[in-house]
């Protein structure tokens, strides 16, 4: 399978099967559109748009790259990969240190924090015996992730430090490697936790949406104030502390149907002084005001090229920007395995709340069908789910296994798949199509890098 | 090449049985930021490569 598109000014040829990346010739692109999903010698290019001779001779080429392997290269199967024989092993764990929260934002999926429950912190117990739970459950992986998770995980920060603490001294026993990380609005960060983090989170992500009007329309105070400025200064000294570290986070915003101008709001984060940016679309199974729907995908995918354009602008000006879904490592990926074997929810990856209810996800959490044990009950594990998500792999997916996009997106969100279109093994349409805009743009931006400094 | 330029071999690495198991988890969800697939690193490139 290939797939050809234009990106900026460039015709890219992504070879599915070997991740072969290319740039051609418009007369080579238009002959290998003509043979996208079909065997290449019945292709028919659109007649009288080039000659014969420009035909014959980009003909030859793809001949050439067909046969060392590069194009319409063979896919790595089901046959020779089998997601589904990965072992029960629980690698990363998702802890829900508060489930309350000290901002109301109006696309919160977690309820302000309460997740359809109680407000609640995470009692130290608690968390200890989560990490027990982990450490038990990771058979020979050495390396495990803890992620500090809410409702804003600030609120119950004792905790966060005692289990980092705890953490550190139970992985020698195990002979494992813990990696922490955060995520945190900001209302609560001081100088003294901004120390503790940088010196013990491998990753911390920092939400704000970006201009203020933007940030401060959906994310607000318990008592209905915008937020911007009372936490932008603080997370751009936070950020640029942990640049100074060498280590890394995400200031990450989330765009609505309010802001589909989102690369606005990136300019505005990077011209603040982040260099690690994400925004991620807003979606719901309800018809909230600010979800997003197919019918506003093409503004998305122009407002997806012009982000592009602004990040090509800032790297040749010298001040590169790092857009989280436009990361794309084309020549040191995971291998073939992780591509096909998806998330790990429900499998490798577990929440834990702060009653100690354990769930496939964090997106799971509170929704009684999904329990799938207690960490304060010895015994009290029984995933009656692994099989159902081990098996929601790309190969098990009709869409996924006719998309081009699989290897590097690995079959979407199950969390999604089930509440936005009712079937674990229907990935929800709107995030595919967003994804593989994504995708073409991180793709094209390569390319366009190589092309300019060979 | 007149019209083709390979910009990368790519690297679907085939491994052999199940790869190690070692790289971070990759959530997907909007909510989270983690790590996708697609920038994602190997392990043990990460092991490897001086940070
Ligand atoms: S973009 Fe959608 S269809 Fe394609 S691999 Fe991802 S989840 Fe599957
Ligand atoms: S199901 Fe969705 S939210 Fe849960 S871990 Fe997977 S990608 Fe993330």
């Amino acid at each position: 399978m290939i797939h050809t598109y234009k990106f900026q000014d460039i015709n890219v040829v992504l070879d599915v099967g070997s991740g072969a990346v290319h740039v051609c010739s418009d007369a080579a692109a238009a002959l290998l559109r003509a043979c996208e999903g079909q065997p290449q010698a019945d292709a028919r290019p659109p007649e009288d748009a080039f000659s014969a001779a420009e035909f014959a001779s980009a003909r030859e080429e793809i001949d050439a790259l067909t046969r060392a392997g590069l194009l319409d290269a063979p896919e790595t199967g089901e046959d020779v990969l089998l997601p589904e024989d990965r072992g029960a092993v629980i690698k990363a764990l998702c802890l829900h240190v508060a489930h309350d929260c000290n901002m109301r934002c109006a696309y919160c999926f977690a309820d302000a924090g309460g997740y359809a429950g109680a407000r609640a912190l995470l009692p130290l117990e608690t968390g200890k015996r989560a990490i027990d739970f982990l450490l038990g459950r990771s058979g020979a992986r050495r390396n495990l992730e803890i992620d500090f998770f809410g409702g804003e995980p600030l609120m119950n920060f004792e905790v966060v430090k005692a289990l980092v603490q705890y953490g550190r001294e139970r992985e020698k026993d195990y002979g494992k490697n813990i990696r922490f990380t955060l995520t945190t609005n900001g209302l609560l960060l001081d100088d003294e936790k901004a120390a503790f983090i940088n010196e013990h989170m491998d990753n911390v992500i920092l939400s704000l949406d970006g201009r203020p009007e933007v940030n401060d329309r959906c994310r607000r105070t318990v008592t209905g104030e915008g937020t911007y400025a009372h936490v932008a200064e603080k997370l751009l000294r936070f950020a640029k502390a942990r640049e100074a570290a060498g280590k890394l986070y995400y200031v990450r915003g989330t765009y609505t149907k309010y802001n589909k101008d989102f690369a606005g709001d990136v300019r505005h984060l990077a011209d603040l002084g982040f260099r690690n940016i994400s925004v991620e679309p807003a979606v719901s199974d309800k018809p909230e005001p600010w979800a997003l729907a197919e019918g506003d995908l093409p503004e998305l995918f122009a407002e997806y090229d012009r982000l592009a354009d602004f990040m090509r602008e800032r790297e040749q000006a010298g001040q590169p920007i790092s857009f989280f879904h436009f990361n794309v490592d084309l020549e040191q990926g995971p291998c073939a395995y992780k591509r096909v074997a998806g998330c790990g929810a429900g499998t490798e990856y577990v929440a834990v709340t702060p009653e100690g209810d354990i769930y496939p996800c964090h997106q799971f959490a509170g929704e009684p069908a999904y329990r799938i044990g207690n960490v304060l009950t010895a015994g009290g594990f029984e995933n009656k789910w692994f099989d159902a998500f081990n098996k929601a792999h790309v190969f098990s997916k009709e869409a996924c296994r006719g998309c081009w996009a699989k290897y590097y997106c690995s079959g979407g969100c199950h969390a999604n798949a089930l509440r936005m279109e009712g079937d674990l093994l229907r990935p929800h349409r709107l995030s595919c199509a967003i994804e593989r805009k994504r995708l073409e743009c991180a793709i094209g931006l390569v390319c366009a890098r190589a092309l300019t400094c060979p | 090449m007149q019209h083709i330029k390979t910009i990368s071999k790519g690297t679907l690495k085939q491994t052999d049985g199940k790869g190690c198991g070692e790289c971070q988890t990759s959530c997907q969800s909007a909510c989270k930021t983690s790590c996708t697939i697609a920038n994602q690193e190997c392990e043990q490139t990460r092991i490897k490569r001086p940070r």
